[in-house]
């Protein structure tokens, strides 16, 4: 193993970990500001991914379709605040899985009605095509560089969002007591809504940039959404700090497990039979990892 | 004289009644989720072939199993117990099929496989009431491993931690001469693939042979060409075909798949079916439309030499597989799989659209590695 190849997972585990933060930071912001467990966040990664696959195509041009992503997203977003979700900030957390669970059918079949069951064509833009060499000889995708830096510009936006800007005092007033800032003459329902919009925008700009990575097609966002779930628990929910330490975490031990688990095994075991068991076991290990972390810290790392 | 009259063209009802008896045929497909793609063609080859056939005494039950065995067991059990379905057919996904066919044939139950063919009911557990029209999942990987000794010493083959996973690089194996580079097996549903490719680079492979279908396979070929990696990939045709082409891009172009089928096998039940498929839909059919379409017309063929009702009689006439295969020659081996010739095919560009061409014949007659251990 060499460290060129080393260098390369880190880095693979990085790109998913930041990956994870655009989708978990939505999660935890709106569990943690409105009290809402919305399983639909995955439809917003697929609304983003396929108004960027649907504008660019229209188009020609990736920059047009990531800000159609942003703003469809959003605008979804909204959308079901307003109509949906506003109905559901006094109801038992069931009966928001329920509506929202409800919310993913809906959404996954309206695309299919609306885009057909084939996946779509989502390319990189030309600017961030091939590869780039990394310092011991190994090489690695420009793209993926360019998500690590744009994940890393997001959870910068976002900590001064919240730490310096007057949204932001809103934001962490809404999180510690809804009813004294309702009292205090600010309109929650207005603040509400910005923040569901806020979160949808990042799943959408997550859907978009895995897009042009993977393939776009009806039912995408549901398995990052479990990734999602399983970072917020792991960072303490509602906390956005915790949400990029777990996105991280869970992205390094992933890929690492992937990589490293079949390769320890074949010391003592045939190769196929390596590949199998430490397959099996690297798709087990974030949970046992996320397990383990709740035994100790039963609220997570970033409790709010 | 007016009463004669009466009398005959009531006799005459009731004899093209009784020589015409309808015929129920249980669809149960996966026409929601992420693997919609493939049923929606199975379904619209089928309900196709049956239009074209002009036969008005077939009713189709169709149904979506959303790609989970639990629902694909409860619909067969409601196709066979309430609507008393004569023949089942449809399932794309082996794990749906190991969970519905066993029970179906245990009932009396005919089934047809219009894809999938895992190899627990290839061999020992074969059954007279299941007859496979598409391949024993095994063949397409012997092929591509058969084709590989030409140009390749070293390959590191991947494929998703599931039984047709391993059937799938079981199957490479069993012809390929050369040396491994690396055996990995990912996750069911993964959708990225760095740290694959990582390994790819690192480990020193003259060629990469994947199984991974659907959305899988589209996301590991965008990355692979994106990664600066240039070891030339192969695999079987599920991940180079015509619903899935589109997505992936020309990143695909030049890459040999094998497959029994392709669109430019050159015989006339191919054009046809080819021709009709692209006037009805404005698509190009796939290989799960090709084995549906052929389904259909083996259903159709042996109904006109048989009543369903008289099971015995019927199964004979399935097995004579005496219809207009777009595969050209097309027989029943002694397990009710077929053997058939496997083709390697080439990525190319048609009119602006990906597609496939054939290039190469991997096995002519090829019979799968089981049949010996079925008793039939």
């Amino acid at each position: 193993m060499s460290t060129a190849l080393l260098i390369e997972q880190l880095l693979n585990g990085l790109q998913l970990g930041v990956m994870l933060f655009l989708m978990a930071a939505g999660l935890t912001l709106i569990f943690g500001v409105m009290g809402l467990i919305n399983l639909a966040h995955g439809s917003l990664y697929m609304i983003g991914a396929f108004a960027c696959a649907v504008v660019a195509s229209l188009t020609g041009s990736f920059w047009l379709g990531l800000i159609a992503s942003l703003a469809a997203a959003a605008a979804a977003g909204a959308i079901m605040e307003v109509v949906v979700i506003r109905r559901l900030y006094d109801r038992d957390h069931l009966d928001q899985v329920l509506a929202t669970f409800a919310l993913i059918l809906i959404f996954s079949e309206g695309s299919r009605w609306v885009f057909g069951s084939f996946p779509l064509y989502l390319d990189i833009p030309p600017v961030l095509q091939g590869a780039v060499s990394l310092p011991g000889g190994g090489q690695y995708q420009l793209y993926r560089l360019a998500i690590i830096a744009v994940g890393i510009a997001v959870a910068l936006g976002l900590y001064l969002l919240i730490s310096r800007t007057r949204l932001g005092m809103r934001i962490r007033a809404g999180e510690s007591d809804r009813e004294m800032i309702a009292a205090l003459g600010i309109d929650i329902q207005t603040l509400y809504t910005i923040v569901f919009a806020l979160g949808a925008a990042l799943a959408g700009l997550a859907g978009a940039l895995v897009g042009a990575l993977q393939s776009v097609q009806v039912g995408m966002g549901e398995p990052v959404l479990i990734l999602a779930f399983v970072v917020i628990v792991i960072g303490g929910i509602g906390s956005i700090k915790g949400a990029l330490i777990g996105a991280i975490l869970v992205g390094l031990i992933d890929t690492m497990g992937r990589f490293l688990l079949p390769k320890t095994l074949a010391l003592i075991l045939p190769a196929a039979q390596a590949g199998m068991v430490g397959g099996a076991l690297a798709s087990m290990l974030i949970y046992i990892v996320m397990a383990l972390i709740l035994a100790f810290r039963p609220r997570g790392l970033f409790a709010a | 004289m007016r009463k004669i009259l009466a009398t005959s063209i009531l006799s005459l009802g009731l004899a093209s009644a009784a020589y015409a008896e309808p015929v129920k045929i249980g669809v149960i497909t996966t026409l929601s989720g992420g693997g919609a793609g493939l049923g929606i063609d199975m379904r619209d080859a089928f309900t196709l072939a049956m239009k074209q056939s002009g036969n008005k005494d077939i009713e189709l039950v169709i149904e979506d199993d959303a790609q989970k065995p639990e629902i694909a067991v409860q619909l067969a059990e409601k196709m066979i117990q309430s609507d008393k379905v004569d023949l089942l057919t449809g399932i794309i996904w082996s794990n749906l099929a190991m969970a519905v066919v066993p029970n179906t044939v245990a009932q009396d139950i005919i089934y047809l496989s219009p894809n999938a063919g895992p190899s627990a009911l290839a061999g020992a557990n074969c059954n007279a009431n299941y007859f496979n029209v598409a391949y024993q999942n095994d063949n397409f990987h012997e092929a591509m491993g058969q084709y590989a000794n030409k140009d390749y010493k070293k390959t590191f083959i991947l494929a998703p931690n599931y039984p047709a996973g391993k059937d799938a690089l079981t199957g490479f194996k069993r012809f390929y001469k050369g040396e491994l580079a690396g055996e990995v097996y990912t996750q069911v549903g993964q959708t990225d693939y760095a740290a694959e490719i990582a390994q790819i680079r690192d480990s020193g492979a003259d060629s990469v042979f994947f199984f991974l279908p659907g959305g899988m396979g589209i996301s590991f070929m965008k990355q692979y060409a994106q990664s600066g990696v240039k070891t030339p990939v192969m695999g079987p045709g599920f991940s180079f075909d015509q619903d899935v082409l589109g997505a992936i891009g020309d990143a695909a172009l030049g890459v040999k798949n094998s497959a029994t089928w392709s669109k430019d096998l050159d015989n006339d039940a191919n054009k046809k079916f080819v021709e009709a498929f692209k006037t009805e839909y404005k698509r190009l059919p796939s290989i799960y439309a090709a084995q549906s379409w052929d389904t259909a017309n083996l259903i159709l063929a042996a109904l006109s030499k048989a009543s369903v009702k008289d099971k015995d009689a019927f199964k004979a006439a399935l097995k004579a597989a005496d219809f207009k295969s777009v595969r050209g020659k097309f027989v029943f081996n002694n397990n009710n799989h077929p053997i058939q010739n496997v083709y390697v095919r080439e990525v190319v560009k048609e009119d602006n659209v990906l597609t496939n061409k054939i290039v190469a014949t991997a096995f002519e007659d090829h019979k799968d590695a089981y049949a010996d251990k079925c008793k039939m």
